[in-house]
């Protein structure tokens, strides 16, 4: 067993044993409003819950190259208001007219701090920092990074529950969203420059379940009171650190802001949540066609609420009463 | 072949669903009597909230109130004898105009939600 595998072995087991006798907060939810964690963009919420796993087809790099990747992700809450995430993925890339290469992409941890969540306003907001790991995957083959990188982000969620009564049908809009900037620990890997980049996401959802639960009755039913269209919206931008072309190192990365636009749907039930979503690239030097990405996610304070679907350290808060 | 590799995985998703042991989770409302955002032309005598889950009706309450914020609810919030998913608050005579019916509960595994929605009475 690896050293990171007895890590979250440990953790896992911590966990389990801790069962505190304290009511359970809500994952997810500023007053009426309930947030499904979103696909390609970090949730504003802490939480207990794993998505195993995200499947994920991208659209073909520029030279008709095809890749796919399996990911799973973990997180789990210390307190009330804090928490760790941790992720890792397999990776396979299929070159065009040459043998595919496969591994472990590097494994990404994180630690999270609920900053506020405002029920009237349906609004919340989190600090976190996420933190790829250099040398923890297969450098050569998936993809992995040969530097750790640190990206400190702020996200936010909002929901429109609070618009008034004459925008009835705006209501069961909510937008989540999160602003960081990525920082490489290491200025170029065999000469090619590591960049620094602002990186931003948006999802716009709406709730047919808000819908259909807070605002007005339409006759849904299942599964369709439970589903929540949205659109995310992904870039990033390098910030172009002190480029000198004279310097000998290359900028694959380029200088332009890249993304992803990703229409989909995800249906939120009692334990778990299924979404899917399509990729589409945009920007200089992306890919082509379409891409899809199909993720199982679980809650499992709503699993395990005796278990590891507790914080470990009680339902207090880090800061504060 | 990937194709069929993702599909297995998938298909393991499924799996390890079906075989979750049966738990509670966090009660969200599944339909309510005056609807959500009715308009009704008879004043109901009560209002029914019915949920996902089971509910501890010790820790749970349903407020009504009219619209200049006064309570118009009887304050006997209480569980069906025969379903506990199931709650139900008097009101007092209400005269035409719009209500707001606020809910905070807690299912029996001790998770918290809430939410409100309005219906309006117009004979």
């Amino acid at each position: 067993m690896s050293q990171r595998l007895k890590i979250g072995a440990a953790l896992l087991a911590c966990a389990g044993g801790c069962a505190i006798a304290d009511a359970a907060l809500a994952h997810g939810f500023a007053g009426d409003r309930f947030f499904p964690a979103t696909l390609q963009t970090d949730d504003p919420f802490v939480a207990d819950e794993a998505s195993l796993p995200t499947l994920t087809e991208n659209p073909s790099d520029p030279t008709g190259g095809q890749s796919y990747a399996v990911e799973a992700d973990i997180a789990k809450r210390l307190t009330s208001d804090f928490g760790l995430t941790a992720a890792y993925s397999w990776n396979y890339f299929q070159p065009k007219g040459a043998a595919p290469q496969y591994g472990v992409a590097g494994l990404t941890t994180g630690a999270q701090y609920q900053l506020f969540i405002n029920e009237q306003h349906e609004f919340m907001g989190l600090l976190g920092v996420d933190v790829d790991w250099g040398h923890t995957g297969a450098v050569n083959h998936g993809g992995a990074d040969d530097h750790t990188t640190v990206s400190p982000t702020f996200d936010f969620g909002k929901g429109f529950g609070d618009l008034p009564d004459s925008l009835l049908w705006l209501k069961p809009f909510a937008i989540t969203g999160n602003i960081g900037a990525s920082f490489p620990t290491r200025v170029d890997s065999d000469g090619d420059l590591n960049q620094e980049s602002f990186n931003a996401g948006f999802a716009i959802e709406y709730s047919l379940e808000y819908l259909q639960h807070h605002v007005q009755d339409i006759g849904l039913t299942a599964p369709f009171d439970r589903m929540i269209p949205l659109v995310e919206i992904t870039s990033t931008t390098p910030f172009n650190r002190g480029f000198n072309p004279d310097s000998g190192l290359t900028n694959r990365t380029g200088d332009g802001t890249t993304g992803i636009v990703a229409p989909g749907v995800i249906w939120a039930g009692q334990y778990s949540q299924i979404g899917a979503e399509a990729l589409i690239p945009y920007g200089e030097g992306q890919g082509h066609g379409l891409g899809v990405l199909v993720q199982l996610h679980f809650f499992l304070d709503d699993l395990f609420p005796d278990s590891i679907g507790r914080p470990i350290l009680g339902s207090g808060k880090l800061f504060g009463a | 072949m990937l194709t069929r590799f993702l599909g297995l995985l998938l298909l393991a998703g499924a799996v390890f669903c079906a075989g979750i042991p049966a738990a509670c989770a966090h009660a969200f409302l599944d339909r309510a009597d005056p609807a959500v955002g009715a308009t009704v032309k008879t004043a109901p005598s009560m209002a029914t909230l019915t949920f996902t889950e089971a509910l501890e009706p010790d820790f749970s309450s349903i407020t009504v109130e009219d619209g200049a914020g006064q309570r118009v609810d009887l304050g006997d919030a209480h569980t069906a004898a025969d379903d506990t998913k199931r709650f139900s608050v008097g009101l007092k005579p209400l005269p035409p105009g719009s209500y707001k019916v606020r809910w905070r509960v807690t299912s029996v595994d001790t998770h918290k939600t809430s939410g409100s929605f309005s219906f309006t009475v117009a004979p």
